[in-house]
């Protein structure tokens, strides 16, 4: 059995990778709530918020603006696609619209590729997240740490604009009834804009903070896609409680398993979504029926 | 009643089997007389097999080559793109530095062009067989090569044998590649776990002292496990004791799970075993999780553009065992033309990936041109017979019971930023093992080669 230290070591590590997960889901959901868009050019836009991030960090030094960058990145590029592309496929059936962002990742990722080479790109850790940290039963790297609080505070935020606001409001009129929002003298569709712009914005976000902790790759973005569609799977497709809570679950089924078989903590998350899918297909914060 | 439906040889029509058989034997013979007295000639000198003579009627022959373009090692997999259209270029010229493997002279190899084709194989057995089997039956490919991984060079190994096309692994460090799964058509001149181990053990033995406590983070599929199986075994033999063994996904990047179990493992010595990003990944977060200042990291098989990927700083220190160094080239002229060349063209040193692809293609050419023909169980046999070859790692040589190369293996260490001499300059090269002193036993992978034809 493993000793408890190392049971708290990783229930912490797995609120770490969870809150991250939650993050990138948090974009995706929002996306395909209001939408009705499954995004599959999501990891795509992740990884554009690294790169993003890595050329500002470049040109500035500056961590911060790094952040910025990586958010400016990944706005500019998902709203070019909600423009050009996308908001012409928002009537069309489900197929098409997988088909086309999934393609849209595709072109992405190989562009980068075609810039920067297939070497993964180095992006350090900022000066105030180096070293590492005692918290009483573990030691962990400071700048994890430090994600954590900004990933909470972010999703925090999403959440005040999402359910308190009036725009937030809008917004899920919208996703109930998107023609009656319209009669009522709003323009529906620059809405919809709007939460494309904030999905590929988080996605960014996370997209440049987790770069000092991986590798920045073209195709970094693929298995996070992967991952955060388990996570909303669980949480409920359309959630956003649901990918937060979600979040948290993969990353502690992830942690856990691996104290056991590290070879089995991804075949268990995987496992577990299947499990739920059979028992409660609407996922954990899912409305039934809902498209 | 017609005495031929009584008799059961006889077909309805009336025509014996055995004059059909006949009458078909003509017109197949007529066929190949009527397509040339060369195609004859050369069937005559050896029986159709595998996509020989159709894949050599042309002035060229086609080689096709699957690598990792995205995935996890699609560093590597660029890489060795450089190195074959190198060895390529060189051998369609006729240069000096393709004379030195090849020596008969003519342009191309025996006086055929070699065209190339390139597939992403995504670090994926399933599509690098699909690539492959594509280029055997609609290119007519003399020979295949590429890989990384060491899963995607087991499966091409086999598919090629089946088809009976030569196929030269490049980057692929498992025992089972030249053991239990090793192929009568396939061949690998890179090191590989068991060599690399064993150069290995000593040197870090020396280095770091003994009695230590080892961890190990190893990347779950073939490559992986035999690369700890040959640590644990040459490590605990010289006193060292293995404490965990943490296995993560192939394509793995975020490695806090695995790394949080070695920081609770009490070990002295961290040896990783990832490779291509997945090392990149794993070290940069071993660092963040201050594994890199509380044990020494080894790592077996150096992937390449792993110094520069994760930093000098982090590589400092660490030993690990490389197929080919670009500081070789000070001391060996061939390696010197092809570091010099390779740098003309792509602005940067090869790594070992390029090597690799370079010298197994102009080890095929030597082979070819040492059998004086392309057909398949000629070569193989200028390949088993052993003979000796100076290349730009030294002499090496073919054992022909495994098909593995017979080749020295460099044991190298991460160098300090302040000592390096120039932006490529990463790391020393501690030791360069003989390859005799460092091979396994015949048999010792369990290896059986199938037929010839």
């Amino acid at each position: 059995m493993p000793s408890l230290p190392l049971f708290l070591s990783q229930l912490f590590n797995g609120l770490a990778l969870g809150l991250l997960l939650a993050l990138i889901s948090a974009g995706l959901t929002v996306i395909y709530g209001t939408l009705g868009v499954l995004n599959l050019a999501h990891g795509a836009l992740f990884m554009v918020g690294a790169y993003a991030g890595f050329v500002a960090m470049e040109h500035t030094g500056s961590f911060v603006l790094a952040m910025v960058g990586g958010m400016a990145g990944a706005l500019i590029v998902g709203l070019l696609m909600e423009r050009i592309i996308i908001r012409y496929f928002y009537q069309r059936p489900a197929e098409d619209q997988i088909l086309v962002t999934f393609g849209i990742g595709i072109i992405i990722t190989e562009a980068v590729r075609l810039g920067f080479g297939g070497i993964s790109q180095r992006v350090a850790v900022p000066e105030w997240g180096q070293g590492i940290t005692k918290l009483g039963f573990l030691f962990y790297p400071t700048y994890r740490i430090e994600v954590m609080v900004i990933v909470a505070v972010v999703l925090l935020l999403l959440y005040l604009i999402l359910y308190r606001t009036r725009i937030g409001m809008i917004v899920r009129a919208g996703i109930e009834d998107s023609l009656m929002v319209n009669m009522l003298g709003i323009n529906v569709y620059r809405v919809f804009l709007l939460v494309f712009g904030i999905g590929a914005m988080t996605a960014g976000f996370a997209g440049i903070i987790n770069a000092p902790i991986v590798a920045v790759t073209p195709d970094m973005g693929e298995a996070i896609l992967v991952q955060s569609f388990v996570v909303i799977v669980i949480g409920g497709v359309g959630s956003f409680p649901g990918a937060v809570v979600g979040g948290i679950i993969a990353g502690e089924i992830v942690s856990l398993t691996s104290m056991f078989n590290p070879a089995y903590s991804h075949v268990m998350l995987f496992a577990v979504m299947a499990l739920l899918l059979a028992v409660r297909p609407q996922g954990l914060f899912g409305i039934e029926g809902r498209e | 009643m017609n005495d031929d439906q009584n008799d059961p040889k006889k077909t309805r029509s009336g025509i014996d089997r055995r004059d059909f058989l006949k009458a078909g034997a003509g017109v197949a013979g007529g066929l190949l007389l009527s397509s040339g007295f060369g195609r004859l000639a050369l069937a005559a000198e050896h029986p159709a097999l595998g996509n020989y003579p159709a894949g050599i009627q042309g002035s060229s022959v086609f080689v096709g080559l699957s690598v990792p373009r995205t995935g996890p090692y699609s560093a590597q997999g660029e890489d060795e793109i450089k190195g074959y259209q190198l060895a390529i270029d060189h051998l369609n010229q006729g240069s000096e530095l393709a004379r030195a493997y090849a020596p008969d002279g003519k342009k191309g190899v025996l006086g055929k062009k070699i065209e190339h084709g390139v597939t992403d194989n995504q670090t994926k057995p399933n599509v690098a067989v699909q690539a492959i089997s594509k280029y055997i039956s609609d290119k007519k490919a003399m020979m295949v090569s590429g890989s990384v991984s060491s899963a995607v060079a087991i499966a091409s190994g086999k598919l090629c044998d089946r088809e009976k096309t030569i196929y030269l692994a490049a980057i692929s460090g498992s025992n089972d590649t030249t053991g239990k799964d090793c192929q009568r058509y396939s061949f690998r001149a890179c090191h590989f776990a068991y060599t690399a181990s064993k150069a290995l053990a000593p040197v870090i033995k020396n280095a770091l002292g003994p009695n230590k406590k080892v961890a190990y983070l190893t990347p779950d599929y073939t490559y992986g496990h035999t690369v700890y199986n040959s640590m644990k075994e040459f490590t605990e033999k010289q006193g060292w004791t293995t404490v965990t063994n943490q296995l993560s996904p192939l394509g793995t990047s975020d490695f806090s799970t695995y790394l949080l179990n070695i920081a609770n493992s009490g070990a002295d010595v961290l040896v990783n075993i990832c490779f291509g990003r997945d090392a990149v990944n794993s070290i940069k977060q071993a660092q963040q999780f201050g594994l890199m200042d509380r044990m020494t990291m080894v790592v077996p098989y150096m992937a390449p553009f792993l110094a520069q990927e994760v930093g000098p700083e982090l590589m400092q220190g660490v030993y690990g065992t490389t197929e080919f160094w670009w500081t070789l080239a000070e001391t060996n002229p061939l390696a010197k033309q092809f570091v010099d060349d390779f740098e003309k063209r792509n602005g940067r040193k090869p790594g070992w990936s390029a090597h690799i692809a370079f010298l197994q293609t102009m080890l095929w050419a030597n082979a070819v041109e040492g059998a004086g023909t392309f057909y398949p169980p000629s070569v193989i046999k200028e390949y088993e017979k052993g003979k000796h070859i100076n290349t730009d790692i030294g002499e090496v040589w073919w054992r022909g019971d495994d098909h593995q190369l017979v080749r020295p293996v460099f044991v190298i260490r991460g160098k300090k930023p302040k000592t390096m001499r120039s932006k490529d300059d990463y790391y020393d090269i501690v030791e360069s093992v003989a390859g005799p002193d460092v091979m396994p036993p015949k048999g010792h992978f369990g290896c059986k080669l199938g037929s010839y034809t």
